[in-house]
């Protein structure tokens, strides 16, 4: 059968399993649109490349299923960077595909012309240049091999407007063999030596930590974290990148370690004597000062992409492999620590001590940002998902939110990247039509791609969006306070009538100012089913988030809420 | 520093060098890859060839060679294998290794240098390889030290064009590997 190239392009996507996909279109890509026509994956048009790179994330991190954005060449591509950049940063499978100019004017300056291999190679996993037709199957399979295998990542076809238009006998690999990746092996065969070393570790400890990084949820491990866990009686934390991996309402759960995590959950790794890292990778949100992380802590890593070893702290034992293989086979081995009742004395004596705390709500006091999610939490069902941006909103939602399953929690963690929220908010819901999903964002990260609202009521993405509007980059602000004696910066930001932009892009606009609103306006979010719906909750700019481990700052400097002070 | 003094500085202090050889599909795009992995990571790279080998068109050899100091080699060597199109890698010290450099310098022939140049030439164990009535183009393919000293016996010329290409290595035979 002989195809175009475009039409062997969305064949090959229809081959590797795509059934939607966001996208953008523009001059080199526009034979690739032609052939989408007669196709049957659905394609979601976004309104800013960012945005469509931010829902193809929301759909990945929600359905464990690859990413897809098709988006022009030169300016389509240069918007896409930053989607790119985050998913290579939290390991995220995206297969981005951008328009190029032809292959004779490529490197003359053409219009829309941007070296986008080139601009985006230190941030993709891999990225191809399609050559001529012939190469499109086995180019498209190997982009999406690569990008949902070993550590997952975002992979780049960059793909010439006249290789587009050329013909090609088609085909499609039946092996992984024919997609020529000598270079190219996600996984190897767990080292059995390494288990049994990491085995006796575990049999030694007396204040060891189950350290869960988000590789826990990207090999889909939960049921064998839960499983190992409750057998060995060792306590959980999970990162940011992690929330859902194990259900907060588990007694063995202490929380989120980290910059904002819970007074027990940091204490409790400094404290320890093994730390058993399943997935994480030591981000300085999590380590502090890293000469001072965990000091007395022998550590075991697991992860799939060996360069995390030593990377950030010496490891005694370095399991190479996922994070459910490594946990079923340790598990066999029914290493267990002997006692842990003192060590289970000491932890519970810091939950009772220091729990996640705020201060009630005020009457006439603008809203208590972390109440507003809590009140959220309790009139959702459960699987709800919530996707956050990033500033307080974000580290509130991590805290207060209680997180039962995987997948159900999307955040921007390795790159914090402002403008995330709103669209992977969407790309989960087209990935989980059937599941409530909520983006909890700030008023300064939602404008940065609020033009999605209008993608999300044209395609019937019915999301709830929750502002948290404190009228300030709060996030940035509290920094300020704490950090430059209170010299603010630029981070005044006064609010836009959000409830007139979500009307005028044909959404639900919703004014939350008291508790009674609050609830009201909740209430009714939950009863509309059929738009998109934005709440504008008004917060108070005075409240901050606690405890908090200044940057740079040792974990046991761990700072925690002003009432837990000083006695 | 320009560029002169940077490499004088390399080349007389003693650093702790490090010969990476690896196999690389022969794809557009590898060497920026390879380049921008080094970039990012601060590391620097004392030399770098690429060159087809033994292994036919589908591959190439890129020798480099880096400051093992300036970042851990586990992570260089990492990185570099996480490169899709990087589909081995030889870590060679240079006690481990034979390698080979090769200069060429073509050198402005007076008549006042003509034989401190021959002799420098001979001593070398160099080769004249163009010649007109004004210059001399020589050889030398050595160790990379034979090289610094011709180098630094031509350094008493005026107006020498000098270039070198960068190591390339094997494996010295009777190495456990
Ligand atoms: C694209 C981008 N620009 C800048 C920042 C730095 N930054 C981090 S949090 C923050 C403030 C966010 O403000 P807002 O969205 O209102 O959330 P809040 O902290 O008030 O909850 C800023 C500016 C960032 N993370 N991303
Ligand atoms: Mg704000």
């Amino acid at each position: 059968m002989q195809l175009t190239g475009a039409q062997a392009l969305i064949k090959s996507l229809e081959q590797a399993g795509v059934d939607v996909m966001f996208g953008y279109p523009g001059g080199a890509i526009l034979p690739t649109y032609d052939a989408l026509l007669d196709s049957s994956i659905r394609h979601v048009l976004v309104r800013h490349e960012q945005g469509g790179g931010h829902m193809a994330e929301g759909f990945a991190l929600a359905t464990g299923k690859p990413g897809v954005l098709m988006i022009t060449s030169g300016p389509g591509a240069t918007n896409a960077i930053t989607p790119i950049a985050d998913a290579y940063l939290d390991s995220v499978p995206l297969v981005v595909i951008t328009g190029q100019v032809s292959t004779s004017v490529m490197g003359t300056d053409a219009f829309q012309e941007a070296p986008i291999i080139g601009i985006t190679a230190g941030i993709v996993k891999h990225s191809y240049l399609v050559q001529s037709a012939d190469e499109i199957p086995r180019v498209v399979a190997a982009a999406f091999y690569i990008a949902t295998t070993g550590r997952p990542g975002p992979v780049l076809i960059d793909f010439p407007k006249n290789v587009s238009l050329e013909t090609m006998e088609w085909y499609w690999p039946s092996s992984v063999e024919e997609l020529d990746l000598p270079g190219y092996q996600p996984e190897v065969a767990l080292d059995m030596d390494a288990v049994a070393a990491a085995a006796e570790l575990i049999n030694q400890a007396e204040r060891p930590i189950l350290y869960v990084g988000g590789g826990t949820i990207k090999s889909d491990a939960s049921k064998e974290l839960m499983a190992f866990a409750e057998r060995t009686g060792m306590p959980v934390v999970t990162t940011l990148q992690a929330r859902g991996a194990f259900p907060d309402s588990h007694e063995q759960h202490l929380g989120m370690p980290g910059m904002h995590g819970t007074y027990t959950a940091v204490t409790a790794i400094q404290q320890s004597d093994l730390l058993i890292s399943l997935g994480a990778r030591f981000d300085d949100r999590v380590t502090g000062k890293v000469s001072t992380f965990a000091p007395h802590a022998k550590i075991i890593h697991v992860d799939i992409d060996p360069v995390e070893f030593n990377k950030i702290k010496k490891v005694n034992v370095a399991i190479q492999s996922n994070v459910a293989t490594a946990l079923s086979a340790l598990d066999k081995t029914g290493t267990k620590p002997k006692n842990l009742e003192v060590w289970w004395k000491q932890l519970n004596a810091w939950r009772e001590e220091f729990p996640l705390f705020y201060e009630a709500q005020e009457e006439g006091s603008p809203l208590r940002p972390q109440m507003v999610i809590e009140a959220i939490n309790k009139s959702s069902k459960p699987g709800t998902i919530v996707s956050t941006d990033v500033g307080q909103h974000q580290m509130y939602a991590s805290q207060f939110w209680k997180f039962e399953e995987p997948r159900t929690w999307l955040s921007s963690g390795g790159a914090g990247t402002m403008g995330f929220g709103l669209p992977a908010a969407m790309g989960a819901k087209v990935g989980a039509p059937d599941t409530t999903v909520w983006a909890i964002v700030g008023d300064g990260g939602v404008v940065m791609t609020i033009q999605e609202l209008l993608a999300a009521s044209a395609a019937g993405i019915n999301i709830k969006v929750c502002i948290l509007n404190n009228e300030f980059l709060g996030m940035v602000y509290q920094w300020q306070q704490l950090v430059y004696d209170g010299r603010l910066s630029h981070v005044a930001l006064p609010s836009p009538d959000f409830v007139k932009i979500a009307e005028g892009m044909h959404c639900v606009g919703i004014k939350a100012t008291t508790e009674a609103e609050m609830h009201a306006a909740i209430k009714q979010a939950n009863e509309i089913n059929d738009r998109p719906v934005v709440i504008d909750f008004r917060t108070d700019a005075r409240e901050n988030v606690w405890p908090m481990v200044h940057a740079g700052a040792s974990n046991d400097d761990i700072i925690v809420h002003p009432s837990q002070r000083g006695n | 520093m320009n560029s002169h003094e940077i490499i004088e500085e390399v080349i007389h202090t003693p650093v702790r060098l490090h010969i990476l050889s690896v196999k690389v599909e022969n794809k557009p795009g590898v060497l920026m890859r390879i380049a921008g992995l080094f970039t990012r990571r601060g590391f620097n790279i004392y030399s770098l060839s690429v060159a087809p080998s033994e292994l036919g068109a589908r591959f190439s050899r890129v020798t480099i060679v880096v400051d093992a100091e300036s970042a851990p080699l586990e992570q260089i060597v990492g990185q570099l294998n996480k490169l899709i199109n990087v589909v081995e890698i030889s870590d060679l010290s240079p006690k481990d290794a034979v390698e080979r450099e090769l200069l060429i310098a073509t050198v402005p022939t007076h008549v006042d240098v003509r034989t401190p140049l021959l002799d420098i030439i001979a001593t070398a164990n160099a080769a004249i390889i163009d010649v007109d009535s004004s210059a001399v183009t020589i050889m030398l393919a050595g160790t990379p030290s034979a090289c610094d000293d011709l180098e630094r016996e031509l350094e008493a010329f005026a107006n020498v064009e000098l270039y070198r290409t960068g190591r390339v290595a094997l494996p010295r035979l009777g190495t456990p590997a």
